[in-house]
């Protein structure tokens, strides 16, 4: 390390006119982190996110617990979203020990994964809602939003932190009757998403706020590496789900949505036509899902992996691609795991997409990278 | 006797203090209208510290409706609110901020400890990151357990420390 | 992707046949064929271009895993971008090995451009020299930066920086990321590192 001071104390040379200004950690819009932002009048002219707020050391956490133990603690970056951040780590697990999960479990994952995808997007354009000042998209979908966590809760028994993936399978089987309260609950729900575009998305005074404010080209978006809702909205068709299918996603029929605008509006559109096409794979899910059989392998207490050897294994989340690394030396604790998350890959693109715009803009423009700090810091 | 002290120079000074002297005089009554003021107008800061903030969100969903309770009602300015709300596990790197929000509150004020991980540390006990619990950091005057407790048990949290303000005495804070 | 491999089996297969024939002895033999095709091809053009400079780890359904050291690291990046069309790194991870005196640092990188490599990732790792009393920035554990190649490294090696320790030379902000500001025990990362109570 240099010596320099960290941001934000270091004492900098800038022009008169050039002021220095930290929005957060305590600041409506910007969440568990700070970004240190200098402002020529009202334009920026140069952005430094600062994260770390919420770093709990998951990864050096990981490496005292067994395979199994781990599970709880590495829910906990996204607890909306606690199916799909588990998933590539059981996913990785499954790999090192050689498992092979029943049929069902693997249309129940689906399932749960789409439904907490859908729970995620909720609550994320609630907060784009409240960033915006348009408190109605606030209330809707954390309303709707309820529905879903009903589901989950009747299958794993916990609102938000399910911990309900498990190498071998899924903890526990639906219970009686979910097929058609969950084909119920969807149906309606999807119903009620659509009309969020006559509120929200065809809204002229979002509209105005959003388009072409934090244009990422698609040479940007690939060269900074972003994933997820970023990528596609700047019209990279990059879907993990249909590129590199993970469990039944193969059989599944998956249509993912692209835009090519780049901007903000097209950043916040995206996640909302994701919703849509959940519903549709849940429904398909649903149809396709063996009616009865095993939901999980018995394992033997404390596994181990076999000698020195890593795997890498990826899922599509809410926020986009979702990586785990796992290097495992044969012992019941995974050597090093490694959690390569999408909020991390698209903070890169901030500094970029603030760069010339207003002050105002920085709201909708940060949080339509689908970031969530906590699992950014791990 | 009134008339000789106050002239028109220290006239504004003995306005300003009217409220002191009055809740001093007849403490009991008063003292209950001003407790009974400050409990429907529990305003937090907006400061997230962990994920917690997802259940505090979904706790002014239409669902739980927590504005119904006079609490937890909008986000102003740091200087406007009297309630600090610790959502979760609190950071090296937060605490200090998060001190610093709690400096600049205007009294008085109430703190209200949500979650595993700012009562005790919860999962990431053995975290090097990690604080063990906030107690350390702000004086807590509500614990609401639960990993991360539901928008009923925030209610509920919320709840006892209306009761918690009801009986203590307007006057600590003047 | 599956069909390509099951296409090159078939061809191969005709070179094969005479130990499958042989059934005890053939079951060794037969298992190199098992071997992805593709990634055994992406594997094949870096050990042409480059020869003893790396190390193929593993091929597996697709990964592909190449070691290199430290001098050579960048040439392999520069010819992984341009040669393989790779565009991107989705993980930089560092893996502490104490007893070896060595960081590995493993680079995911992965492709969007390319839609034939949009399964693949390739797994590029190199290994720095390990301290035992480390002072980040000031001493023998550097490796050059590959943010000039990757442009998507950029937070990622900030992260290894202050984890392990690692000094990326030639990254313009080797500041620190996520630590807190007056942090001054070791990258806590390190296996040296305990952590309380265990």
């Amino acid at each position: 390390m240099t010596n320099e001071l960290p941001p934000g104390l270091a004492i900098q040379k800038v022009d008169e006119r050039i002021m220095t200004l930290n929005v957060g950690p305590q600041h409506p819009g910007s969440g568990h982190m700070r970004i240190i932002v200098q402002i020529d009048g009202d334009y920026i002219v140069a952005c430094d996110p600062d994260p770390g707020y919420v770093h709990r050391g998951e990864e050096k956490m990981a490496e005292y617990r067994n395979y199994i133990t781990n599970i709880p603690h590495l829910e906990r970056p996204v607890i909306h979203d606690s199916c799909n951040v588990l998933y590539p780590y059981v996913l990785g697990v499954e790999e090192l020990l050689g498992i092979e999960v029943p049929e069902r479990a693997k249309y129940v994952r689906v399932i749960c994964s789409e439904l907490n995808r859908c729970i995620y997007i909720m609550y994320w354009l609630a907060i784009y809602g409240i960033f915006l000042g348009h408190s109605t998209m606030f209330m809707w979908p954390a309303g709707d939003r309820e529905l879903l966590i009903d589901l989950m809760e009747k299958i794993s028994g916990a609102r938000v932190t399910h911990a309900h993936f498990v190498p071998g399978g899924v903890r526990n089987d639906l219970p009686p009757n979910f097929e058609e309260v969950c084909l119920r609950q969807v149906n309606y729900f999807e119903k009620r998403i659509k009309e969020y575009a006559a509120v929200f998305y065809d809204n002229p005074i979002l509209i105005s706020r959003t388009e072409n404010t934090g244009v990422l080209s698609r040479e940007d978006a690939i060269r900074l590496g972003t994933t997820g809702s970023v990528l596609r909205a700047s019209g990279v068709d990059y879907d993990l789900r249909i590129k590199e299918p993970y469990d039944v996603y193969e059989e599944l029929d998956v249509h993912s949505p692209v835009m090519k605008e780049g901007d903000s509006y097209a950043r916040s559109k995206i996640p909302w036509l994701d919703m849509l096409e959940s519903c549709n794979i849940i429904k398909q899910a649903l149809q396709k899902m063996p009616k009865s059989g095993s939901v999980r392998v018995k394992l033997k207490p404390n596994p181990k992996g076999k000698g020195l050897d890593s795997v890498y294994k990826r899922v599509e989340s809410g926020r986009g691609s979702l990586g785990c690394h796992i290097v495992s030396d044969g012992k019941v604790e995974p050597y090093r795991l490694k959690l390569s998350v999408g909020s991390f890959r698209n903070l890169i693109a901030l500094p970029y997409l603030l760069k010339g715009e207003k002050l105002g803009n920085m709201p909708s423009v940060y949080w339509s990278l689908n970031y969530w700090p906590v699992e950014a810091d791990r | 006797m009134l008339k000789d002290l106050v002239t028109p120079e220290n006239a504004n000074v003995f306005i300003g203090k009217l409220g002191d002297i009055l809740e001093k005089a007849i403490d009991k009554p008063l003292g209950y209208a001003i407790n009974w003021g400050r409990i429907w107008s529990l305003w937090p800061v907006h400061i997230e510290t962990a994920c917690c903030s997802v259940e505090f969100g979904a706790a002014s969903s239409p669902r739980y409706d927590v504005e119904r309770f006079g609490i937890i009602e909008a986000f102003g300015s740091l200087r406007q609110c009297d309630l600090i709300v610790v959502q979760g596990t609190i950071t090296r790197k937060m605490a200090p901020r998060l001190r610093l929000v709690y400096d600049q509150m205007p009294e008085p004020k109430y703190v209200i400890a949500m979650g595993a991980c700012a009562i005790t540390g919860g999962l990431y006990f053995d975290s090097y990151n990690v604080l063990p619990g906030i107690d350390g950091v702000l004086p807590v005057d509500v614990y609401v357990p639960g990993c991360p407790p539901r928008p009923e048990t925030l209610i509920q949290g919320c709840i006892l420390l209306q009761e918690k303000i009801k009986r203590m005495k307007a006057r600590k804070f003047v | 992707m599956s069909t390509d491999t099951k296409q090159v089996v078939t061809e191969e297969k005709p070179v094969e046949e005479k130990p499958v024939e042989e059934k005890p002895a053939a079951k060794p033999a037969a298992k190199p064929v098992e071997l992805p095709a593709f990634e055994k091809s992406i594997s094949d053009k870096v050990v042409e271009k480059f020869g003893d400079k790396i190390q193929v780890e593993f091929v597996k359904e697709n990964r592909v895993g190449i070691k290199v050291n430290r001098e050579n690291v960048h040439d392999v990046a520069e010819f992984i971008r341009d040669g393989l069309n790779y565009d991107h790194v989705e993980s930089v991870s560092g893996v502490d090995y104490p007893q070896d005196k060595e960081i590995e640092v493993v680079y995911h990188i992965g492709s969007y451009s390319d839609s034939s490599l949009a399964k693949q990732i390739l797994v590029l790792a190199t290994r720095a020299q390990r301290e035992e009393n480390p002072i980040p920035g000031k001493d023998a554990t550097k490796l050059p930066t590959l943010r000039d190649i990757f442009y998507s490294v950029e937070f990622h090696e900030r992260e290894v920086f202050e984890m392990f320790g690692v000094y990326f030379t030639g990254h313009p902000d080797n500041r620190r990321l996520l630590l807190p500001e007056d942090w001054a025990d070791l990258p806590p990362l390190r296996k040296d590192f305990a952590i309380k109570g265990r």
